[in-house]
């Protein structure tokens, strides 16, 4: 199992841990519920340097990732970052991934872990200008540090002035004593807060420190377990649940990172599906009778008939309610529409639900 | 971890309270840290009897679903309806107030395949 530069830390704090695409990561610590809410309320801190980032470099590094991804990174200005993905060839999405532009010339891409590689060879496989590419994942920590106070604990260690940076947004300098920090105002819980990409070897005492810094906010290393339950609140897909190699864009409601502005990989017929509509989508949906979604069970109408399936679900922490997504039929898709979930071969009847399912 | 010497246990991580003809079910210490935050145990067997090995019902946690099987053969006399309102108790105290059912035992003999608290120490390594 490959570690991160915090393994032995999350183990030696009593973490549960879990193997997570090929890592052995923590899934939860002081207890799920606990972790989703200090996010909420306070400040808590992920370690996912599991995550892939790739540098492109080069004359041609923004006609490469044109190319190969959804949305329109021309509009990217210098410490700008864009949500976006690779579609396939096929229909579907080869991954989600958000797109880093530190300057003219050079782009970061930040990918999931367990599409690194494939993503990798995705990417070099469209290259026809020779970009200059590097894996730089294995090397590169990442810091979710989540919550309203992320940028009070962060702002102890940066001159850099943090509420400066607008959401979707880097600086790149001095943190920590660290130089060349990727700071980023961007994350995956819907809290606000800022993502940090640096070397290993600054690992251990970015740690120590940011959590010297929370302290009196009460800060808390959080699990991937709450990190899924924080995202699904607010409706973001999960690439392997939500989106994967057979659903497109349009189908999970990614059109608004899908920008038909420029040319990229089948951009005719996912352009075709935006006009002509498509048969299925992804919705939220929560449960008015007693019972919590899980990954793939089915979805039926009042009759019985299969309508199609949950991607994710869950108990939601912070709406006490369960909630989750899944894909069916056009028809069925609008908010209020009555639909149930087979639950060990019982119909439990939900409501499909606007997202996000936390309101601000 | 907490495994209290006068419980019989499940390799799938219940445990038995045995009273006269009757007795208490519930989950080990061990199974509510696996599962995490409970949100509601689900008993669809009151009434029933239900073979040992059975699934007598499914605990739904936060991230994770798991079926409760019965320990021995018996009949489903009540479910602990305070844990529909407090299913939290089944995490902070699962010997105590997060007790699941009560039954009536039908095979007595059966009660001798369960295991100590100490062999049930063993199998999880705590």
């Amino acid at each position: 199992m490959k570690t991160t530069a915090l393994t032995q830390k999350h183990i030696s704090l009593g973490a549960k841990m879990v193997e997570f695409a090929g890592y052995n990561m923590p899934v939860s610590y002081s207890g799920l519920n606990d972790e989703h809410m200090t996010v909420r309320n306070s400040v808590g801190v992920f370690d996912v340097s599991h995550m892939g980032e790739f540098i492109l470099k080069g004359e041609h590094a923004l006609d490469l990732i044109q190319k190969v991804t959804s949305n329109d990174a021309s509009v990217l200005t210098d410490g700008k970052a864009q949500y976006s993905c690779l579609p396939n060839d096929k229909g579907g999405i080869v991954d989600d991934l958000i797109v880093y532009r530190i300057d003219a010339k050079t782009y970061m891409l930040v990918v999931n872990a367990s599409n690194i590689d494939k993503d990798w060879n995705w990417i070099k496989q469209h290259d026809t200008w020779g970009v200059e590419m590097h894996n730089i994942s294995e090397k590169t920590s990442l810091l979710a540090i989540q919550g309203p106070k992320a940028m009070d604990t962060l702002q102890k260690l940066t001159d850099i002035k943090l509420a400066d940076i607008p959401y979707y947004a880097f600086a790149k300098g001095k943190f920590n004593g660290v130089d060349n920090v990727v700071i980023s105002n961007t994350g995956y819980t819907g809290a606000g807060g800022f993502e940090i990409y640096f070397e290993n070897e600054y690992a251990e005492k970015m740690w120590d420190n940011i959590f010297e810094a929370g302290k009196e906010f009460g800060i808390k290393p959080i699990g991937l377990g709450a990190r899924d339950t924080l995202r699904l609140e607010m409706g973001f897909c999960l690439y392997g649940n939500d989106i994967d190699d057979t659903t497109s864009p349009i189908e999970a409601g990614l059109g608004w990172i899908t920008k038909f502005t420029k040319d990229f990989t089948n951009r005719a017929a996912i352009e075709a599906q935006k006009q002509n509509g498509v048969s299925r989508k992804l919705v939220g949906f929560e449960m008015i009778d007693r019972g919590i979604p899980r990954h793939d069970y089915q979805l039926a109408d009042a009759q019985g008939n299969i309508i199609g399936k949950v991607s994710s679900g869950t108990q939601s922490p912070s709406l006490n309610k369960a909630i989750g997504m899944g894909y069916v039929k056009t028809e069925f898709a609008k908010a209020d529409t009555e639909i149930f979930v087979v639950i060990r071969d019982k119909a439990i009847k939900a409501k499909v639900t606007k997202i996000p399912f936390l309101k601000k | 971890m907490n495994f209290p010497a006068e419980l019989k246990y499940t390799k799938d991580h219940e445990w038995v309270r045995v009273e006269g003809n009757e007795a208490y079910i519930g989950i080990t210490d061990f199974a509510q840290k696996e599962l995490g935050d409970i949100v509601y145990v689900d008993i669809t067997t009151v009434g029933d009897e239900v073979e040992k090995e059975a699934v007598f019902g499914t605990v739904e946690a936060v991230k994770t679903v798991s079926d409760l099987f019965m320990p021995v053969t018996g009949k489903v006399l009540e479910m602990n309806k305070d844990i529909d309102s407090a299913p939290e108790s089944v995490n902070t105290d699962p010997y105590g107030k997060g007790w699941m059912i009560k039954i009536a035992i039908s095979n007595p003999a059966e009660l001798s395949e369960l295991l100590s608290a100490d062999a049930y120490k063993a199998l999880v390594g705590a």
